[in-house]
């Protein structure tokens, strides 16, 4: 494994990076914010269940509160009425903080883009976004996908070129 | 502190205290316990809650105005949306207010596999209510049971249509694939395997646990005059022991051929109308939908295109009409009215939830704080659909 | 009762309550005058023949190729005992959208007028609370209109 990893002569000492050890750390636990807004909302707590275990992953708590989260994970679609409240939430999470656009909805607007004209077509309108996992609705499978992007993000890969990495 | 029995429905309504003040406390909309983005304003007296304001339209996606633009087979996915937990239930109320009003009559074989799919969601639907009631609860494992089982059912619909959760499966006039080969056998040894977790698993670790009981029975008793009046329906409505539900009181489909009861309220735990009748009378309906899986699986038609009944265009002649389906949140209703042109000029959906939800402000006097969030679980509401 | 004997009984109780009757229609209606709705919505609920205990729909609708540029309230009513339905309507013009409300009747009228104002814009007389409920309290117009244009921002986000 190429990890930026070094053995001291002693040999009970690594030598490691700060930057290096705190990205590990974080990466391999993100935890997010339960901001299931729509439908998506459910597939996001079905990757939360049994059979696609989020929690191997490092995502066991969902918290409630952006004080103690790493991830928004706005999985439906973002309405005006609700806009200014999603910005608020960003607004109260503590770096290092993630945006994870789940769905067509929050991506784009999704099936409401034409005639909907109290829905925010697209949650990058409002606030900063990472990852984006087209679908609607994603499946529990795509979620962990996008999570495994932010992971690379994370670790400061570009996320095209570690999936190239990984599939070849 | 005091016991239970003093909180009970209407016995003790909190006034302001000795400051002449009610705090006014804010529930979401970004909550865990609010099954969505629902915000609820609470004036309460300390703990318990004198007035409940609930707050709704963070989720307002339009579709109601979507319906005026577009064909009815184009509004079929968008009606999935509205209620996501139970799509297969929606797009059956809609499918059928067009049919009734075009006077199209859908083949024996369509009508019971659109029975059998939309039982097969009327079970999920109600596994993730129970499962996420317990959640409110405090009780993180049942969670996992339930989505266990829901899984089977999820995997049952990908391989008929393709999809998990937003099926735009049950067409105007027909539906949209056939079942596969084996799919009988899948459902039939769903069914095998559901009936037993229920009495084993569920049960036990649920609905009789004691914390869980003392949460729920008691709390938020709902009169069946209050229930009628405030238009609940469903599950909210018979678990007040009301004895009324739309697939034998108002029919529809095929239901009136199988052998079925329907389960109300008995206040086995506490009083009629209380929470845990609520959540009994979701269990018991889920025997009961299992029941009418294996008669309809027994009888269906196997020879026959579903996709024979299916118009070219679908145009609905000049008109209204109101029609309405038994949901597992309750009485789902379409009012569409028609010009006689390819898009309906208005189309309003009355959804059950919405109804249900209004209930909450009467109920939940006199009650504490963690009170409002089991009444809340056990109506069962799904912002998606009380916003559209 | 059917539809027929429905509007002999409501014509003998109140007699210019009932404007027009419609038994062809998929779910029969009568077009009831709006001054006269309250009284008929307390009759409809206490005539122990009649007994429509639950208002299963009220809606409000805006529907001009059907009526040229009028407003419509419909209730659709259902009673439990007796197993008949009915549906009324009102119809108003855009200028003048005020109803008298049912919510007093029916409680679960409450939250549907406070839609049909939000939507279309009708306004109930005598209603507890009517303000919006699906829109933000500071939305301009009422989106169910026909000839409704949607903002281009709300509150400075973009809207299209």
């Amino acid at each position: 494994m190429n990890l930026p990893i070094e053995r001291h002569e002693d040999g009970n000492i690594l030598l490691t990076s700060a930057e290096w050890l705190v990205n590990e750390a974080l990466a391999r636990s993100i935890w997010p914010m339960t901001f299931g807004l729509a439908c998506c909302a459910i597939e996001m707590m079905a990757a939360g269940a049994g059979r696609y275990d989020i929690a191997r992953f490092g995502s066991e708590v969902f918290r409630p509160t952006p004080r103690q989260s790493d991830c928004m994970i706005v999985a439906g679609t973002v309405t005006m009425k609700m806009a200014s409240r999603v910005k608020l939430l960003y607004e109260q999470m503590a770096e290092p903080k993630f945006v994870i656009s789940m769905g067509s909805c929050a991506n784009c607007g999704g099936p409401y883009w034409q005639h909907g004209y109290h829905v925010l077509k697209g949650v990058d309108r409002i606030v900063p976004v990472d990852v984006y996992i087209p679908g609607c609705p994603p499946r529990p499978e795509a979620l962990l996908e996008g999570m495994e992007l932010l992971r690379d993000i994370i670790r400061g890969k570009k996320p095209r070129q570690a999936v190239a990495a990984r599939n070849a | 502190m005091e016991s239970r029995e003093l909180f009970l429905h209407g016995s003790r309504v909190p006034d302001a205290g000795p400051d002449g003040e009610l705090m006014t406390l804010n529930m979401g909309p970004q909550h865990p316990s609010t099954h969505g983005v629902l915000r609820l304003e609470l004036k309460t007296d300390g703990e318990e809650v004198a007035q409940v304001r609930p707050h709704i339209g963070y989720l307002h996606r339009c579709f109601e105005k979507h319906c005026e633009k577009l064909t009815p087979p184009q509004i079929v996915p968008y009606t999935d949306r509205m209620d996501y937990l139970a799509a297969m239930n929606n797009n059956l109320g809609f499918a059928i207010a067009c049919e009734r009003m075009m006077g199209l009559e859908v083949p024996e074989k369509v009508e019971y596999m659109r029975v059998i799919v939309a039982e097969l969601n009327r079970i999920a639907s109600h596994l993730i209510a129970i499962g996420t009631f317990g959640l409110d609860m405090g009780a993180l494992t049942p969670y996992f049971y339930c989505f266990r089982d829901r899984e089977m059912i999820l995997d049952i619909f990908e391989e008929v249509c393709g999809a998990r959760l937003l099926y735009n499966y049950i067409w105007v006039g027909g539906l949209s694939h056939d079942f596969q080969d084996d799919t009988d056998d899948k459902i039939l040894r769903f069914c095998d395997h559901f009936d037993k977790r229920l009495d084993t698993e569920l049960n036990p670790l649920l609905s009789f646990n004691k914390i869980f009981v003392k949460r729920t029975a008691n709390v938020g008793v709902m009169t069946p005059e209050q229930a009628w009046s405030m238009g609940a329906s469903g599950p909210s409505l018979r678990g007040s022991g009301v004895d009324f539900d739309l697939r034998r009181d108002d029919p529809y489909s095929v239901y009136d051929r199988f052998q079925w009861k329907v389960c109300v309220g008995e206040g086995l735990m506490g009083t009629v109308g209380d929470c845990w009748d609520r959540h009994w009378v979701k269990v018991l309906e889920m025997k009961e939908s299992v029941k009418i899986l294996r008669q309809a699986v027994a009888a269906r038609p196997k020879d026959g295109d579903v996709k024979e009944k299916v118009p070219t265009r679908v145009k609905l002649p000049a008109g209204e009409i109101y029609c309405r389906t038994e949901t597992p949140r309750g009485e789902l209703g379409f009012y569409i009215v028609s010009s006689g042109g390819n898009q309906p000029e208005r189309v309003k959906v009355r959804p059950p939830a919405f109804c249900n939800l209004s209930v909450i402000d009467e109920i939940s006097r006199g009650a504490l704080i963690g009170d409002v969030v089991a009444i809340l679980g056990s109506l069962d509401i799904v912002l998606g659909e009380i916003d559209r | 009762m059917d539809f027929a004997a429905l509007v002999q009984h409501l014509r003998a109780a109140l007699p210019d309550a009932v404007l027009e009757e419609h038994p062809e229609a998929f779910s029969p209606w009568i077009l009831v005058r709006r001054e006269a709705l309250g009284e008929l919505a307390l009759l409809l609920r206490d005539d122990p023949a009649l007994d429509f205990n639950q208002l299963m729909c009220l809606s409000g609708a805006h529907a001009p190729s059907t009526d040229a540029d009028r407003l419509w309230n419909v209730l659709h009513l259902f009673s439990v005992r007796h197993g008949h339905k009915l549906a009324l309507k009102v119809v108003l013009d855009a200028a003048d959208p005020a109803c008298p409300s049912v919510a007093g009747v029916w409680a679960t009228a409450d939250w549907h007028e406070r839609e049909a104002y939000d939507m279309v814009g009708i306004t109930y007389t005598g209603h507890p609370d009517l303000r919006r409920i699906l829109c933000p309290d500071d939305w301009q117009g009422h989106p169910l209109r026909k000839d409704y244009v949607a903002p281009a921002t709300y509150n400075g986000m973009p809207l299209d």
